[in-house]
């Protein structure tokens, strides 16, 4: 795949991220598969900040703000509404962090999916609430600090992927901006495809995951490859990783993160390998 | 010719009449009927739209804003519970300016559970923005719901139309129907200038300095006052097209009135009964029904109530630790001018027969001003 061919920009300079945000690089190249023929929907989450105070809004793409809870629902009726003017081929979009797909917006994800609407769904995950300052989430890794989690969080990260493959959805997919051509890829087969799309993006976070803002990608592409985050994508009920690991020490992801500084790394890589043996199942 | 219609098919026929083509809504008694009869609609195909069948009401009110954002018509309707499950949104839709119409069949709040009639769910959602119109028959839920989608679209507010639960959603009466040709005189096809484009990308609602913020909700505050006017030219021109007149404010009786009861909702009928039993027994009594409540017509109600020496509220919703809330919007309005007596008469149901009016009248008449719960 040439990146280069890939030359639309949805995001414009000016955005409110943090330096190093893994989910501004990751809307950048989500809006290069999906293009301008989209609407983007966005629940409270740090990407309401990001999009822009008036009037500088940072997306080129037309995009409306939800409260944290429903905007699955505020997509579904948009997606229902540009059909019936006729706008089938117009994209919709939810952009959603971990608090909103895995918390309190579960419900709303969860209708739409078994509804089936014409969405792609996207949670950048950066596995806490961060924009009100790291709290923990049920998508936090256990062992993960979070100033919710002072001593590290007790309990496991929820499986997002199974819990959406349970809707019988067209399309699951996982992705991280570590490898723009699996991420590409992913979203343009999203944009093809009919139905409810769920798309889980790793989001590394500098300020929440206590690392140097320019290891964003190094921190995305040590998650696949300690094999702490699968690549993988769900077609139609068939399952597929995208991108092997290559089973490096789990240490070295956990050693760059400060939030893992109280984790053991045992008891987080007898999860990791919890999680893959669960994953087999299904390959 | 007449046809026996509850509120809620009233409504269910107006909103056929209307064509929303996006609905959705989750089920509540007493509300449920109004969504199962457009349901059948939609099945039918007699009304084109498409139906969203949610999880929850947060959600069904969620969708309508996705759809009318988009610049697409909709509607939904619910009750008690389900309204103050969609309270974050209703804030929401308001401030962001959405014309939205949503029935709401009045029901009481628990705890306790109770599925019977009173005004707290509503009148507790009083300050979200919404503008709020009460029915006092199965006649006014249909005219109020075209009249809100004729208002909320040319103010950009939306507007509750609020039945009685049971007392007007599930109780049949003769009404008048409006033929397509005149609601669609009355209702220009609906063109909101906000709806998203690509024509014209942007963020709608993005986050504005505080400065900005504050001139935002002056101009929300301004409207949403302004809007009685177009109420009462919406009234106007609906009358003049169906022949049925309303107006914010209806008085009954008052011409030599030294005292006026004042109510909301059905109990306005009940309480003709009790008014012309009262002037039978030689009592000065009449009474002054609000039908729309936001924005509320302070001025209409000075004008006719400045002639009475007192007034007696008859509340079905109060602010715990205060007084009624009717009873606050009658003061509010009057400021002194007129002593007001609140009297709250029903809660969750509890009958209203003609005789309890009377001794809500009697007590309320034998003190200036206070309020108290009969
Ligand atoms: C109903 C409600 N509760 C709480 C909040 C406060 N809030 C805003 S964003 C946020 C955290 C969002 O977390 P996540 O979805 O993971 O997105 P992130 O901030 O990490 O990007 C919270 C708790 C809110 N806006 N609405
Ligand atoms: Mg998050």
């Amino acid at each position: 795949m040439d990146l280069k061919a890939f030359s639309y920009e949805g995001l414009s300079s000016g955005h409110l991220a943090c330096a190093g945000c893994g989910a501004v690089l990751a809307m950048r190249l989500a809006l290069k598969a999906i293009g301008s023929n989209a609407r983007v929907v966005i629940p409270a989450s740090c990407w309401s900040i990001i999009a822009g105070r008036h009037p500088d809004a940072s997306l080129k793409v037309p995009m409306m703000h939800s409260t944290f809870e429903v905007a699955p629902s505020i997509a579904s009726g948009m997606r229902a509404a540009l059909n019936r003017l006729g706008l089938k081929d117009t994209v919709v979009m939810v952009w959603a962090g971990d608090g909103a797909t895995y918390d309190i917006g579960f419900a709303s994800l969860s209708a739409a999916a078994e509804r089936n609407e014409d969405i792609i769904y996207v949670c950048y995950d950066n596995e806490a609430y961060m924009n009100t300052g790291i709290q923990r989430s049920s998508s936090t890794p256990p062992g993960a600090w979070t100033t919710t989690t002072p001593e590290g969080k007790l309990e496991e990260k929820k499986n997002i992927i199974l819990a959406m493959y349970a809707h019988r959805i067209p399309y699951i997919a996982t992705a991280t901006v570590a490898y723009p051509e699996d991420f590409i890829a992913k979203f343009q087969k999203a944009k093809r495809i009919k139905g409810f799309r769920f798309i889980l993006v790793l989001s590394p976070c500098p300020t929440g995951w206590r690392f140097e803002e320019k290891r964003t990608v190094e921190v995305a592409r040590l998650a696949v490859e300690t094999g702490v985050f699968p690549l993988l994508e769900i077609e139609n009920g068939a399952w597929r990783i995208t991108k092997e690991p290559m089973w490096l020490p789990v240490d070295r992801y956990l050693k760059v993160q400060s939030r893992f500084a109280k984790a053991s790394t045992e008891s987080f890589e007898r999860s990791v390998k919890e999680n893959w043996r669960f994953l087999e199942r299904f390959l | 010719m007449r046809v026996l219609l509850t509120s809620s098919e009233a409504i269910s026929r107006a909103v056929k009449l209307v064509r929303p083509e996006v609905i959705s809504a989750y089920p509540i008694t007493p509300q449920t009927h109004i969504v199962e009869e457009i349901a059948k609609f939609v099945a039918s195909g007699e009304l084109d739209a498409t139906f969203i069948r949610v999880e929850s009401e947060i959600s069904a009110l969620a969708v309508v804003i996705g759809a009318v954002a988009q610049g697409v018509r909709s509607f939904t309707a619910t009750s008690s519970h389900g309204l103050l499950y969609m309270h974050e949104l209703l804030h929401w839709s308001a401030g962001g300016r959405l014309p939205i119409v949503m029935a709401v069949a009045n029901r009481a709040v628990g705890a306790p559970w109770n599925i019977w009639c009173d005004q707290q769910d509503t009148l507790s959602q009083r300050d979200t923005g919404w503008m709020q119109v009460y029915a006092s028959s199965a006649q006014e839920a249909f005219d109020f719901t075209i009249l809100a989608y004729k208002v909320a679209e040319s103010v950009f507010l939306p507007c509750m139309v609020c039945i009685d639960g049971f007392v007007l959603s599930h109780t049949a009466e003769p009404i008048l129907l409006s033929s397509r040709d005149d609601v669609n005189t009355f209702l220009p096809p609906f063109d909101f200038p906000l709806r998203l484009s690509n024509q014209d990308p942007f963020t709608l609602w993005p986050i504005l300095e505080p400065a900005l913020y504050h001139r935002q909700r002056k101009d929300l505050f301004r409207d949403a006052s302004r809007a009685l006017e177009a109420w009462k030219r919406a009234f106007k021109e609906w009358g003049d097209i169906s022949g049925r007149c309303y107006r914010p404010i209806e008085a009954y009786r008052l011409e030599d009135a030294r005292c006026a009861i004042v109510c909301m909702g059905a109990v306005s009928s009940t309480a003709r009964v009790a008014v012309d039993r009262l002037r039978g027994r030689g009592e000065k009594v009449g009474l002054i029904t609000v039908k729309l409540f936001r924005p509320f017509p302070k001025e209409d109600l000075l004008e006719i109530a400045s002639f009475v020496e007192h007034l007696v509220v008859l509340d079905r919703g109060v602010s715990y630790g205060a007084e009624g809330v009717l009873t606050q919007e009658v003061k509010g309005a009057l400021s002194g001018a007129v002593p007001v007596f609140g009297v709250v008469v029903s809660m969750g149901g509890r009958e209203v027969f003609p005789e309890l009016i009377e001794e809500a009248y009697f007590v309320g008449r034998r003190r200036p001003e206070g309020m108290g719960w009969i």
